[in-house]
Parts: structure tokens; sequence; C-alpha cells
């Protein structure tokens, strides 16, 4: 089988979460009872009129901005005209020749390589409403139309799943980043659709395209995808030209299912909506949109690394939200030492959101707590066990101040060395045995002395300085030598 | 009681109860409409419930508002909350709007009271109000002609004295050409003036609601209670509302007109003309400045305009597919069925003729030869104007080029019909004002029309000209054959 190449394009709609909806006032909120968040406007009802919804145009501009988008000084909506139930205008509003942004650009990483993708074009648009199929029937919720979408083309250059996957992945976090979206695939806030053909390894010209919809999360763009490079490449292997179409991933058997072809695509007939007059961004908007973007990702990262000496990876972990990286940055301002927060972010607290399924937003350990918690060990008034295995699964379970509950359970630590020196004391005589044993070499018999310690203290003694003293006591009062 | 001033006299003086308003207006739509069919629908209950709450209010010593009790017929393409709202379409039957258009909460909050729903040219596309999916509207002058459209209705209600005054909108012509040819006085106000919210769309960028009554004066006191900036039409200006009656305290001393040459063509009506010149004379008589000036794109403007306004339309016209609201043909099983049988039975003739156009002018290989083209020459047209007010105040000229037409005549000649509005589609496309006035009379007695014009905004000029030629004339005064106060005394009870 000849070897085929694939190239990619993919198209992202991005839902806004602004707090009234594109162009009317209706709250922009998902998961209400079907038809409760509507209006004239966004029901399309006879002589409604659209008012543009000035901080979803400002969302845009920022995600162009952040994406490396020129974003010219006149940008305009136009009508995209298609008949479906859940198009109550039977016209979507869009943007047709004039986006907010054109000529941008992402940055990805696959097996350590990094590459810049480049984006065609990035505009806003009004979303549909939804079908809701019973049996018998078809129904309407129209909750969703009129929700603000950015719709995010990238250039067809990705050339390869992986690649596919890495893109969205950066995209999304960046739109976390910029915070004008949740971005979550399952309530359709993040939605993809992909364009695929393959033409011969080496070659330059461009197969037939076939677009790929009905992908449902990054693992389904993946694999989706893979599935058309293995359908299409024995297709051109044995000749077959490839129809242009578009298809349906079905994630259930992982295959892609032809929907409808060319011949049916709409003419939409894009014409400038005369509802609306043409947005206008001054050279001043612009610049202070510009010098107000968020860091992205990979500055922040990097800014771990060289301001507190993070490793690589734990400042990857940590800037992969967001609202992580925030909450690091919060911990550390609340007084922790940066690279215990990271430890205990990346492994204690990310493993316990993760087993929960909590989000880093609804945490009840808040910053503050944490840096109490690793203060405590760090001064060593809490065992680092009894904070990982007690204390820890407490704060992360009830949200209280880590004090109180090292306070009410007694755990606090015994670091007071007059106090251990007598409990060495007690424990040598109490087992005299260990002496001989350990002046016949058997080094291993001090485990007996700790954990008699450790009884008598009822756990609370500092392990450290505990084996400390043995070693100093043996030494000085016996004249037995157990280091090393 | 036939004029806005003489109602609102009446009803200020106590002479007249809002109660009496609304059973006067109520009564001589019930003596007078069966010969007119103006009307598509009363709802007296509702009306005079409004009545009583404002006549309860002046009672207990609170202001009712500056329109307080006057009854005003409503075109039936403007939104009222639960009220029927058809546009004289099948498609449309049964639709009662949840919420009111912008210029019905104004007139309410001025006490205006909506006791009619008027007739006109199904979803104002046409010229004659006999595109009319439920009744042909009947010109008061001779019922036999029809009365100018798309505001037929609101031309002959108040023609009729039926109502003092009404709304109507404009896209092309439709409130100006009816009162030409009805014999009152009609205004399309400047585009973005009055909020075009709740005004269910022909052509967005085209479409303008306006004041219809009996004088300039009425205009002028109805117009501060529907312009002004509104936050829910996004193309509405966002300008001070002048002081319109102040315009009527204004000569034409000084005041320079400008007569276009391309107005006065060939299939230009003799007796048009001839009322037309003479209007002239009389203004420069009375110390108007007349000059003759050029508005050279004219000849494109019928064109242009049936370009932009059918693409529009189709889009606007698209979301009536029977599934949200309105009207669906019953017999459809399938998706494509509701769609095609409810829009193919649920619109008339002209609709369709005008969809089809807009669809085919916005379909991809034909878009730059015709709309893009279209929005070109009307950037012209505009100029056109621009360049002519640098030189004068205002423009005049005949509001349509013939008298009022038989029923029927032009209904399997759109062409023919299309050409009637030859002299008003350049103002929608330009975005200015224009006034239509009572200007004289053809042989046959049919009311003649005279077309003021004001640059953008300036609808001070409109009513400062109109006004000043009213009272130099008496035609806009003049009953016609069907006319409610001819036959019964108004009913008061003081
Ligand atoms: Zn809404």
């Amino acid at each position: 089988m000849p070897d085929f190449a694939p190239v990619i394009g993919l198209e992202v709609h991005v839902q806004l979460n602004t707090a009234t909806k594109m162009f009317c006032a209706c709250p922009n909120r998902f998961g209400d009872p079907p038809n409760t968040n509507v209006c004239p406007v966004c029901l399309g009802l006879p002589g409604a009129l659209p008012v543009p919804n000035a901080a979803a145009i400002e969302a845009a501009v920022k995600a162009a901005l952040y994406l490396n988008c020129s974003v010219s000084s006149f940008s305009k909506f136009d009508r995209k005209n298609y008949f479906y139930p859940d198009l109550p205008k039977a016209y979507q509003i869009s943007q047709y020749d004039l986006p907010i942004g054109t000529r941008g650009s992402l940055e990805i990483e696959v097996s350590g390589t990094t590459r810049r993708i480049g984006i065609t074009r990035i505009h806003l648009e009004e979303d549909a409403g939804k079908l809701v199929h019973a049996p018998g029937a078809s129904l309407v919720d129209l909750n969703r139309a009129g929700t603000p979408l950015l719709e995010i083309v990238s250039a067809p250059e990705i050339f390869s799943p992986e690649e596919a996957y890495a893109y969205l992945s950066s995209l999304r976090l960046l739109m976390l980043y910029l915070g004008i979206s949740n971005c979550n695939m399952e309530e359709g806030s993040l939605r993809c659709d992909a364009n695929i053909s393959l033409r011969p390894a080496g070659s330059s010209t461009l197969g037939t395209k076939v677009e790929i919809k009905n992908l449902n999360s990054f693992k389904g763009v993946q694999k989706a995808l893979a599935f058309e490079i293995k359908r299409q490449s024995s297709l051109l292997a044995t000749g077959t030209p490839i129809v242009q179409e578009t298809r349906l991933y079905d994630a259930a058997t992982d295959k892609t299912l032809s929907m409808r072809s060319k011949e049916e695509a709409h003419d939409y007939r894009y014409f400038p909506d005369p509802d609306l007059v043409p947005m206008t961004f001054s050279p001043e908007y612009l610049a202070r949109l510009r010098d107000n973007l968020p860091e992205t990702p990979q500055h922040r990262a990097q800014r771990f690394v060289s301001a507190f000496g993070l490793s690589q990876y734990d400042a990857t972990v940590l800037t992969s939200d967001p609202a992580l990286a925030s909450y690091f940055e919060d911990t550390i301002a609340a007084g922790a030492s940066p690279k215990l927060a990271a430890n205990w972010i990346a492994n204690n607290l990310l493993s316990a959101l993760h087993q929960t399924s909590t989000s880093i937003g609804a945490c009840k350990i808040r910053p503050p707590q944490l840096a109490a918690l690793i203060n405590l060990v760090e001064t060593g008034t809490l065992s680092s066990t009894s904070a990982k295995t007690v204390v820890f699964p407490a704060v992360f379970e009830k949200g209280i101040d880590p004090n109180a509950v090292v306070a009410e359970m007694g755990l606090a630590q015994v670091s007071d060395t007059t106090q251990i020196d007598q409990w060495v004391v007690d424990a040598i005589r109490a087992n005299p045995d260990v002496l001989d044993s350990l002046r016949k070499g058997k080094v291993k018999a001090v485990a007996k002395l700790v954990g008699s310690v450790m009884q008598m203290s009822r756990g609370k003694a500092n392990a450290a300085l505990v084996s400390q003293r043995i070693a100093a006591i043996l030494k000085d009062m016996h004249g037995i030598e157990i280091s090393g | 009681m036939e004029t806005v001033r003489e109602w609102l006299n009446a009803l200020r003086t106590g002479e007249c109860s809002a109660r009496d308003a609304v059973t006067t207006a109520l009564e001589r739509i019930r003596t007078v409409d069966p010969q007119l069919q103006a009307v598509i629908a009363i709802d007296p209950e509702r009306a005079l419930a409004q009545a009583d709450t404002i006549d309860r209010q002046r009672a207990g010593g609170e202001d009712p508002g500056p329109l307080a009790g006057l009854p005003i017929g409503i075109k039936d393409v403007i939104c009222e909350k639960d009220v029927e709202c058809t546009c004289a379409s099948q498609i449309l039957k049964g639709y009662r709007p949840p919420y009111d258009a912008t210029v019905i909460t104004m007139l309410r909050r001025a006490g205006a009271i909506p006791v009619a729903r008027l007739n006109m040219d199904e979803f104002a596309m046409g010229s004659s109000t006999d595109h009319s999916a439920f009744a042909i509207t009947r010109n008061p002058w001779d019922t036999n002609r029809i009365p100018g459209g798309s505001s037929g209705g609101s031309a002959a209600a108040v023609a009729a004295r039926m109502l003092p005054c009404a709304l109507g909108s404009d896209t092309g012509g439709s409130i100006r050409q009816p009162a030409a040819l009805c014999g009152v006085t009609g205004l399309k106000p400047t585009y973005g003036r009055v909020s075009r919210y709740g005004l269910v769309a022909y052509a967005s960028s085209l479409d303008q609601i306006g004041p219809l009554a009996l004088t300039v004066e009425d205009i002028a006191l109805l117009l501060p209670h529907l312009a002004g900036h509104d936050p829910h039409d996004a193309t509405s200006a966002n300008l001070p509302v002048p002081n319109y009656p102040a315009a009527l305290f204004q000569d034409l001393r000084g005041v320079r007109l400008g007569v276009p040459k391309e107005y006065f063509i060939a299939g230009l009506d003799p007796a048009v003309e001839t009322a037309v010149r003479s209007a002239l004379h009389l203004f420069a008589r009375n110390g108007a400045d007349c000059v003759e000036i050029s508005l050279p794109h004219t000849e494109y403007a019928i064109a242009t305009y049936y370009i932009i306004a059918t693409a529009e339309a189709s889009s606007n016209l698209a979301r009536y597919d029977g599934i949200h609201y309105g009207w669906r043909a019953p017999e459809s099983t399938t998706l494509d069925e509701v769609y095609s049988h409810t829009r193919r039975r649920g619109f008339g003739e002209e609709v369709i003729r005008r969809i089809i156009l807009g669809t085919y002018v916005l379909s991809s290989g034909y878009y730059d030869a015709y709309y893009l083209k279209a929005l070109k020459v009307r950037t012209l047209i505009r100029q056109d104007f621009t360049r002519a007010f640098d030189t004068v105040d205002a423009i005049v000229t005949p509001t349509s080029p013939t008298p009022a037409f038989a029923l029927g005549e032009k209904l399997n000649d759109p062409l023919q019909m299309y050409l009637s509005d030859i002299f008003t589609v350049s103002v929608n496309l330009a975005g200015i004002p224009g006034l239509s006035v009572p200007c004289g009379f053809s042989p046959d007695g049919l009311p003649i029309g005279l077309q003021i014009l004001a640059k953008p905004f300036d609808e001070m000029m409109l009513l400062r000209v109109g006004h000043a030629w009213q009272q130099l004339t008496d035609f806009h005064l003049r009953r016609p054959p069907v006319c409610a106060t001819s036959f019964s005394r108004p009913t008061t009870h003081a």
C-alpha cells in the first residue's frame, strides 16, 4: 500500500460564558428547563430585533488577539440563511467576509517537538437551539438559541490525529486562560468538526476533503481521524476516488458514516445583516485589550521554573489549568514554600480532586489552608505522615482550618529534646537486650527503641528527632556508634 | 371632531371622555368600514378598558398623557401584546405577539388608544392594498379604486374620518403613496428616527414606521410620541428629539426648494404634473425660492430598490416556516413538506414572487451582479441627495405618478405596480425623511399628493414646508364621498 499523508483542518466552536445571550438579555445558562431562557428576540418572533452583546464582542476580540490574529478596525455581522427547526429565524447571525480575526497561530507540542499551526479566521455568531427527539415527535428547546459562539478555523496544517489532539488541548487551554468559555465538551460549550484529505506522501497538492461531524471528545477527534486515514488510504490504494462529503463519527463503533454529499450542500446566501450596524474597533481599544491579555500558559510555566525553581514537569502540570496555576500562586502568597506547595498540589491535591471528581474551583481546601498545612509540617509541628493521612483528608472534605484539626485530634508532634531524651533513656532501660544486640553489630535492633519511644509518646514524637537522639544517647552513654 | 387637534381639544376640555372617543371611533368604523374594508380587526373591550383607565386618571387629577384618549389605528404589521397580528397574511393567521412594539409602548404612555388593526398589502408588499389575504380595501374617493399601499387601510381609515390618525410603515413609499391617493397627510421619518422594534420586517434597511393624519399639524403632534432612541433597535439613532410643533410657527420665507428634473417624466399623469407645478408657483409666491436640481441616479432607483428589498425580504420572511408559530399546512407529514406546503399556501402570490426574486439575487453566482451592484447604486443615490441638500433645504416632487388606479388594474402586471413607487423608493434607499400632503384633485375628483423631502433627521423642515402649504390651501380638509362625519354627528356626552 503506498504511503498517504493526511492534511487536517479543525473548525472549533467555543460558547462564550457571558452573562447574557449574543443579541438579547436572556440568561446564557446551561441546564435549565426547556424554553425558559427565551424572549421575542431569541425566539425569532416577527418584529423582534437583535442588539449585540458588547461583552461577547470584547471576548471575541480578546480571543483573536490572544491567538495572534490580526484584528481589523472594521467588522460586521452577516446572515447565514438555511431552514432547520432549531433555527427560529431561519438564518443564523454570523460573520462572512469580515470576521473579527484573521491569520493567527497557535503553538502545539507533540512528542517533544513544537509546531505552529495557522489559524485562518475567528468569527462571532449565535448558537442554534436544540432538538429533543421524543417517541413520535421532535421537540425544540430554544434555551441555547442565541448563545454567543466563537468559531475558530485552523489552517489545513495539522498532519496527524495526535497533532489534532494537541491543537485542541492547546486551544482549550488558551480559552480557559482567557476565561471566556467553560470549554466543557459534555455540555457542548466546546465543539469540533474536522476536515481531512489524504495525498501521496511528499506531494503538495491537496486531495479530496471529507468533513467529520459529531465529534464529542478530543479522544473522539483523534480516533475518528485515525479511522478516516485508514478508510481513505485503503480506497486510494485500490484507485477508488474519495467522495467529497460530510461523515458522522459514531463513538460506539469507532467508525465514520456518510451523512450527505456535496450535491446536497447548502447555498447559505450570506449577506450583511441589515438589523445590525458594523463594529468598529479603534487602535486605542485594541491596544488596551492587547495590553491586558493574560499571560500565556507557556509563559506562566516558564515563570514557575525561573521564579520558584520548579521542575519543568511540575510547572507544566500546574499551568495545565489556569485555576490550578492561580491556586498554586495563591498558596505561595499565603506563605507556603513554592517547592512544597508544588508537591502538595501536583500530588496530593490533584489525586484527591480526581478521586472525588471535584474541580479546583469547587475544592474546599483553599490556598491559605493548604499553606497552613504545609507550614505545620515544615516547622515540625505535624508529622508528614499525619499531615497526609489524617489532616489533609479532613481539611479536603470539610474545608476547615488545619490547625483546628491538629488541635482537636491531638496530632501536634513533640519536638522537645528534653522530653524525647527522657523517652529514649526509658526505652533503653526497658529493653536491655537491645544494647547486647547492638554491641554484636545488629544495627537493626535500634528499631525496637524507636518503636518503644513512639509507643510512649503515643505516636507524637518527631520521628526524625527520635532517631537523632537515640544515636546521640547510645554514643554518649553507652559508647555504641550506630551511624552509617 | 376630525383632526387630531380637534379630538385632543374635545378630550382636554372634557367635552368628550376617553370612553366617548373610543365609542365614537368604533361607531364610525361600524358605519363606514363595510364600504371600505380598511379595518382587519377591532377589540372594543380592550380599547374601552384603556379608555376607562384614562378617564379614571383624569378624574383623579392625574395627567393621563398628552395624547390621552386619542383613538389611533395600527397597521396590522406592528405588534401589540396579545392582539392578533397577521400582516394581512394567511401564514400569520391567529398569531398573537407576546410583546408590544416600542411605538405602541410610547403611544400608550402618551395616552393614545389603539382601537383598530388596519389592512395592508400582505407583509407590506404592494402599492394597492389588494394584495391582502383577507379583504380588498377601497379608496373613499372612489370605491372602485385602490387606496394605494401598502398602508392602504391606514390611509383609507383616516381619509374617511373613521379615525383621526393611524400608524403605517413605509419601505418604498407605503405611507406616502396611499396618503397621496387617499388625500391625507403621511410622514415617513428618517431611517433610525422611529424604532422598528415590533415592526414585522419586510426590508430591514428600508422599513420605517410613520404617522398618517389629516394635517401636518396633527403629524407634528404625534411625532414626538413616536421618535427617539430605542436600545432595542441597533439601527435607531441616538439623537435628541426636536420640539416638532415648533416647526409650525415658521413660514416659507427664505426656504430653498429643489425641484428634481428627473421626476417630471413621460408617464407622469398631466393632472399630477399640473397640480405639482401650481404648488411650486404658490410656494414661490409665498417667499420660497424654487430651483431646478438634478438627482442623476433616479432612473436606477426602482431596480435597486427591488433587488435590495426582495433580498432582505427573502431572509426576513424565511422564519414563517410553520414550525414555531402562525399557520401550518395541516396535511404535511415530513419536515420538507411542512416547509413547502406551509409557505406555498400560506403566502400570497406577490409575497412568493418577491421571496423568489430575493433568493435569486443573493444566490451564489448572482450576488455580485445583483445584490452587490445594487448596494453600490444605493450609495450613488444617497450621494445624489447629499449633494442636492448642499444647495436646497427641501425637495418637492409628485408623490405618485398617477392618482388612484382601478381595483385589480395592476394585479397581474407587477412591473406596472412597481412603477407607481418610482418617486418614493429613492427616499428609502437614501434613508431621508419624506412627507406627502394633498395638493389637488384630478378631473375625476381623485386626490393628488405632493412629496416633500429633507435631509436626514430634518423632519422639522418637512413640517415647516408642509404646514405652510396647508395654511395656503384646503385640499387636506376636503371630505371624500365615503366619510364618517358626513353621515352622523359624533356621539359626545359632555
Ligand atoms: Zn432572548
